[in-house]
């Protein structure tokens, strides 16, 4: 006889999504930089930005209010509405 | 299986001598009075044409039978008359057939019916009852280790697990007043509703006794919610994991551990408690190590670590009372913790020496010059000792132990002594002195064996709100 047992996971299936498309250039769009509030965090996130700002892009810095936990909603929104891409920073 | 018919119907088992001993009856009824005749147990018996074979008790659970024989009559579906055991003028009420058994004594009892054994009931209660679990049913194949295949299926932590079948998941359940789909907690990362009955399938993997599910259901619902973080404490590459710790009058009725290697293996409350927990972190919540979960090294607690205080033993104040609870409420406190680490200290004889010798070893809690993280200390009887020796209460020791807790921050900036961890330079903070923990980030516990003049200290994570705050929690039964 097989033994017959209840599914112990939440039974869903996570939604799949495409990445969106790379950008073929970064002159004119708006990037993003997440600092999360690591320690050395900006140091890194300093050269990214002359780095992009030297590729034509404007950047625009944000920061998690920890590290600890993740990104509030409100700012994960704005993030999304107001940038083209994002680059969120790990540092220590 | 059709439902009972109509007219006479008798339920026996050849295992009951009262059974044995109506079989003559059986016989006249049957052959006269077209008696319907059910076994339980064995197929020929009794040995008279027609009689029915309840092999999975179906019909004997649907119809309540609790002892045989049963002897009832059924008129258009619907039971009007009912008696068990054997007693002749009841047998004549029923059957309208007079002198029943003459040769037979008036009276004689009958035995349990095998649909109410207790090594069968709650099976047939998940098989036949009405259902209240709603999970989907996974049938492993006929040639499946089942202990391989839930390893197979990504269910456990590395141990194995117990089959969490539906009778097991029924047995859970009944032990607690909440319906199976009352949500108790959203568990990150993913903030899944943890139902009651989902929680349940993984207290019964975790090898979890029903009576210890409030304390898992208080549990989850210690690590589930902002203050605790468990997200966080999932996501942190420190080691660290949901501590439990259980206060109050459920301790000793589920015959925890406080005592003996209470931070190590051996009793079935503490082991399986937290580890019910983590299973729904992982199982529920999508916490997995090597996902979400990515802690350097990680720590052996994390496959659940839960104790309870002595209380009888101490004489301070519970940790729970003094985070606000009365002693007569169980609760479940949570702390985000390493794993424990021993203070050894063998020949302080006062209370104060303890105290400073204790506060020397809390200093190197994470790192000697990181300061701010909680911490939870887990007395020992034997140290436990010389404060009650000294008269010192809880807040009298704390106050005492903080006293020596302070640091230069002179002597922990970073590079100092040519180490580089530390508190940063150009904060502004040369000069001053600052406490290794904050206020109210130490817990003390009172556990452990008689003997042995070893505590424990437990280092914990961030602290406050831009980490994780210990929880408390009420078990609600």
């Amino acid at each position: 006889m097989t033994l017959t047992v209840l599914d112990p996971t939440d039974e869903t299936t996570p939604q799949v999504r495409g990445r969106t498309e790379r950008p073929e250039s970064l002159t004119g769009l708006t990037v993003g930089l997440l600092d999360i509030s690591k320690p050395r965090g900006n140091v890194f996130l300093d050269q990214v930005q002359h780095r992009l700002e030297g590729l034509g892009a404007s950047v625009i810095r944000y920061t998690k209010p920890t590290f600890a936990k993740p990104a509030p909603p409100d700012l994960r929104h704005e993030i999304s509405t107001r940038c083209d891409a994002v680059i969120e920073a790990l540092a220590d | 299986m059709d439902p009972l018919p109509d007219g006479l119907v008798v339920v026996v088992k050849r295992d009951c001598a009262t059974c044995e001993m109506v079989v003559p009856v059986l016989d006249v009824l049957h052959r006269d009075h077209a008696l319907a005749i059910i076994t339980q147990d064995d197929p020929t018996f009794p040995a008279i044409e027609g009689t029915i074979h309840d092999a999975d008790l179906s019909l004997s659970w649907r119809s309540d039978i609790e002892t045989v024989p049963t002897l009832l009559r059924r008129v258009d579906g619907e039971e009007v008359s009912r008696t068990v055991g054997w007693d002749r003028s009841q047998w004549e009420a029923i059957t309208g057939v007079e002198h029943l058994g003459i040769e037979l004594p008036d009276q004689r009892p009958g035995c349990g019916s095998l649909s109410v054994d207790p090594d069968r009931a709650d099976e047939l209660s998940a098989r036949f009852g009405t259902s209240t679990t709603t999970s989907r049913h996974v049938a492993f194949a006929e040639l499946e280790d089942e202990f391989e295949a839930m390893f197979d299926r990504g269910w456990s932590d590395g141990l194995p697990l117990v089959p969490p079948t539906p009778e097991r998941v029924e047995r859970m359940l009944a032990a607690t007043h909440l319906s199976a789909t009352d949500i108790i907690a959203i568990i990150p990362p993913n903030l899944v509703e943890a139902t009651v009955e989902k929680v349940a399938i993984n207290a019964v993997m975790a090898g979890c006794k029903p009576a210890y599910l409030p304390v898992v259901i208080a549990g989850l619902q210690t690590v589930c919610n902002d203050e605790f973080n468990m997200h966080g404490v999932l996501a942190t590459t420190m080691g660290v994991g949901p501590i439990l710790i259980v206060n109050g009058p459920i301790r000793t009725e589920l015959g925890m551990n406080s005592g003996m290697n209470v931070l190590g293996q051996g009793n079935r409350a503490n082991s399986t408690i937290g580890r019910a927990v983590q299973l729904c972190v992982r199982n529920l919540g999508g916490g997995r190590p090597g996902e979400i979960d990515r802690a350097t090294h990680g720590q052996p607690g994390k496959l659940g670590l839960c104790f309870s205080e002595d209380e009888e033993g101490s004489p301070w104040t519970s940790l729970s009372e003094s985070r606000g609870f009365d002693p007569r409420t169980s609760t479940v406190t949570a702390f985000c913790g390493e794993a424990p680490r021993i203070i050894f200290d063998q020949m302080s004889r006062s209370a104060e020496a303890l105290t400073k010798s204790l506060a020397l070893s809390m200093l190197a809690n994470v790192h000697p010059r990181i300061i701010g993280m909680d911490t939870t200390l887990v007395l020992c009887p034997e140290h436990m000792a010389r404060f009650r020796g000294a008269g010192w209460d809880r807040e009298r020791f704390l106050t005492e132990l903080r006293s020596h807790l302070d640091l230069e921050v002179d002597s922990i900036l970073r590079g100092v002594d040519g180490i580089d961890e530390g508190i940063p330079t150009g904060l502004g903070l040369e000069g001053a002195v600052l406490p290794k923990f904050n206020n109210g980030g130490i817990l003390v516990v009172h556990a452990g064996g008689q003997a042995g003049l070893f505590s424990s200290v437990i280092g914990g994570w961030v602290s406050g709100s831009m980490g994780s705050v210990p929880v408390t929690k009420e078990i609600v039964r």
